[in-house]
C-alpha cells in the first residue's frame, strides 16, 4: 500500500496489490511493519483492553497477576533458598526478579505461535497490518510485566537491593522489545501455517525453565558457564536481571545477547517477508 | 476517475486438511526429496498432493466512480472471496488490484467487532484504527448511534445484542467514517424492511459523494434497487458483466 498526490492536492490511499517477489517482499514487509507502528494508540488501546476483558467483573482486576506472582515468589523463595543453601536475603531478589522476567518471556513466546491464527476474525474481516497484532501483544505483556513488578519492587524494598548502573536497562528493554517484535511474528507466521507449532512451543519453554539460570544461580554451573551463553534466554535475562540486582555484568554477556538477537531479527525478517501475504489464506 | 481497477486476478486456496496440515508431514516430505527415498510411502504420497482450489480465475474489470457494482453467482462462485481480495484482505496469487480511496468493509459477520466489548468500545477502537482525532470520534459516536438506536444498548458488550442490532450497529460505523469504496456481503441486508430502506438513503448519499459500492446479494429485487451494475461469477470467472437489468435477467433465467 502507498500513499500518493492525487490531483486535487489531497493524499489519497492507494491500494495496489498483486504478486511480489525478491526486494519486493521486503518492501512490502517493511509497509506492514511502519504501518503497524503508525498504529501504535489502537495497539495500546486493544492491549489494555485485552488485560481489562479478562478480568472484567473481578474485584481486585489485574491486580491478581501481582498476587499471584507474590504467592509463587514467597513459597519458590523460602522453598530452594533452603534446598540451595543459600540466605534468604541472597536469594529471594534473585528469584523474584527472575521469575517476574520469564513470565513475560514464556508468555510472549506461547501466544507468539498463536498470534495470528487466533485473530483470524478481524484478519478476514479488513485489511490490517498484521504488525498491530503483534505490538498489541508486546503492549498487553508489557503491562502485565509492569503489574508484576510490583511485587519486585516490594522484595527490594524490604531486602534493602540497590541497583548498579541502572540506566543499562534502557537499552535492554529496547533489545527486549525488538526480539519480542521478531518472535512474534517469525512464530506467528510458523504457528499460523502449522498447526503443530503451539504444543512445541509449550514443551521447548518448559525445557528452557530448568536449563536457564531462572531458579538458580548462573554461578553454580562452574565450568560449563561458557556453555550458557549458547541459551539464548539466558543473556536476555542476565542484561535486565544484573542492573537491578546491582551486580557488574561482563561485557561478555552483552555481545552473546547482542549475537543472539542478531540472528532472531534476521529469520524473523527473512520469514515475515517471505510469508507475510500468506498469512489471511492460512489462519 | 477509476477507483476500482482489476487485472487478471488469480486466487488460489491451499487447502489444508488434517492430513496434511501438520509439520510432520511437511518434514517427511523434506527428507524423501532430499534423500530420494521415501520415508514411508504414505506420508510423501500425501505430502506432494498440495491440494489447491482455484476460487477466482483471471478476473479483470474497472469501477469508476459513482457506480454500484452487484455480484452474482451461486454459492461458492467466488463472491465473497473477490470481495476480500478487492479489500486487499487476500493479496493475489497472480494478477494486480488496485483501489483509491479509504476503504470500508463489511464482510466478516462479527464485523470485524470485539464481542466482549461495549457498542461505543467498539466505536472508538475503529476510529483509532482510522486515524480519527478525539472531536471527529465523538461526532461518528453520536452519529452512529442516531442511526442504529441503539439508545443504551451502546453502552452494553456487544455479545449481548440481536443480530440486527449488530448489523445496525455495523452498517452504521463502516458507513460513519465515510469510505470512499464500501464492500459489502450478503448477508449484512439481512435486516428488515425500515432498516432496508434507511440503510439504501444512507449508501445513496455515499454514492452521490461519487463513492463505490461491491456488494453481493442473492436477493433479486435488491440488486435491482441498489446496484447500477452487475456481475456474473461462475466456478471463480466472469461469466457475464453489464447493466443490472440485462445481466440479472440472464442470471434468472440461468
Amino acid at each position: 500500500m502507498k500513499t500518493t498526490q492525487s490531483g486535487t492536492g489531497i493524499r489519497e490511499k492507494v491500494l495496489d496489490l498483486s504478486s511480489l517477489t525478491g526486494a519486493a517482499r521486503f518492501r512490502a514487509a517493511f509497509v506492514d511493519l511502519r504501518e503497524g507502528i503508525n498504529l501504535l494508540p489502537l495497539a495500546v488501546t486493544l492491549g489494555w483492553l485485552d488485560i481489562k476483558m479478562r478480568y472484567r467483573g473481578s474485584i481486585l482486576g489485574p491486580f491478581w497477576m501481582t498476587i499471584t506472582t507474590a504467592v509463587m515468589v514467597a513459597a519458590l523463595g523460602v522453598l530452594y533458598a533452603e534446598l540451595f543453601g543459600i540466605v534468604l536475603k541472597d536469594y529471594l531478589p534473585f528469584l523474584a526478579l527472575s521469575l517476574v522476567l520469564w513470565g513475560y518471556i514464556s508468555t510472549l513466546i506461547t501466544e507468539a505461535a498463536s498470534v495470528f491464527s487466533l485473530q483470524s476474525k478481524l484478519i478476514t474481516a479488513a485489511r490490517m497490518p498484521f504488525s498491530m497484532f503483534a505490538t498489541q501483544a508486546i503492549i498487553r505483556n508489557f503491562l502485565v510485566l509492569a503489574h508484576n513488578a510490583v511485587v519486585v519492587l516490594g522484595v527490594f524494598l524490604i531486602f534493602h537491593i540497590v541497583p548498579h548502573k541502572i540506566w543499562l536497562i534502557v537499552p535492554a528493554l529496547a533489545l527486549w522489545s525488538l526480539d519480542s517484535l521478531a518472535i512474534l511474528l517469525c512464530l506467528g507466521v510458523v504457528g499460523a501455517r502449522f498447526r503443530d507449532i503451539p504444543p512445541i512451543v509449550g514443551s521447548l519453554l518448559q525445557v528452557f525453565f530448568f536449563i536457564t539460570p531462572i531458579i538458580w544461580r548462573p554461578e553454580l554451573v562452574g565450568a560449563l558457564s561458557g556453555w550458557l551463553l549458547l541459551d539464548p534466554l539466558y543473556p536476555l535475562i542476565a542484561i535486565i536481571r544484573a542492573p537491578l540486582l546491582g551486580e557488574s555484568l561482563p561485557r561478555l554477556i552483552w555481545e552473546a545477547a547482542l549475537a543472539h538477537s542478531a540472528v532472531l531479527v534476521v529469520i524473523a525478517t527473512l520469514v515475515f517477508a517471505r510469508f507475510r501475504a500468506r498469512i489471511a489464506y492460512w489462519v | 476517475m477509476t477507483r476500482v481497477s482489476v487485472d487478471r486476478l488469480c486466487l488460489q486456496f491451499p487447502v489444508y486438511h488434517a492430513e496434511n496440515r501438520t509439520l510432520k508431514r511437511s518434514m517427511a516430505h523434506a527428507v524423501a526429496s532430499r534423500t530420494g527415498q521415501r520415508v514411508g510411502s504414505v506420508l510423501v504420497e500425501d505430502a506432494r498432493q498440495r491440494v489447491t482450489v482455484d476460487v477466482l480465475k483471471e478476473i479483470s474489470f474497472s469501477l469508476r466512480s459513482g457506480e454500484r457494482l452487484g455480484l452474482v453467482g451461486g454459492n461458492g462462485a467466488g463472491k465473497t472471496t473477490l470481495l476480500r481480495a478487492l479489500a486487499g484482505i487476500y493479496e493475489p496469487v497472480s494478477g494486480r488490484v488496485c483501489v483509491r480511496g479509504e476503504i470500508g468493509t463489511l464482510l466478516d459477520t462479527q464485523l470485524g467487532m470485539n464481542m466482549e466489548l461495549t457498542g461505543a468500545e467498539n466505536v472508538r477502537l475503529r476510529c483509532l484504527f482510522h486515524g480519527v482525532g478525539q472531536a471527529e470520534t465523538r461526532a461518528i459516536l453520536q452519529n452512529v448511534s442516531d442511526f442504529a438506536e441503539l439508545g443504551d444498548f451502546l453502552a452494553l458488550p456487544v455479545k449481548t445484542y440481536s443480530s440486527g442490532m449488530l448489523v445496525r450497529l455495523a452498517f452504521g460505523l463502516a458507513t460513519a467514517i465515510t469510505p470512499d469504496v464500501l464492500f459489502m456481503d450478503e448477508w449484512i441486508l439481512a435486516g428488515d424492511i425500515t432498516f432496508l430502506a434507511k440503510a439504501r438513503k444512507r449508501i445513496e448519499a455515499l454514492v452521490q459523494k461519487s463513492d463505490v459500492l461491491v456488494m453481493s446479494s442473492h436477493q433479486p429485487e435488491i440488486i435491482r434497487q441498489w446496484c447500477t451494475r452487475l456481475i456474473w461469477l461462475d466456478k471463480g470467472q466472469i461469466r457475464m458483466d453489464g447493466p443490472t437489468d440485462v445481466v440479472l435477467d440472464a442470471y434468472l433465467q440461468g
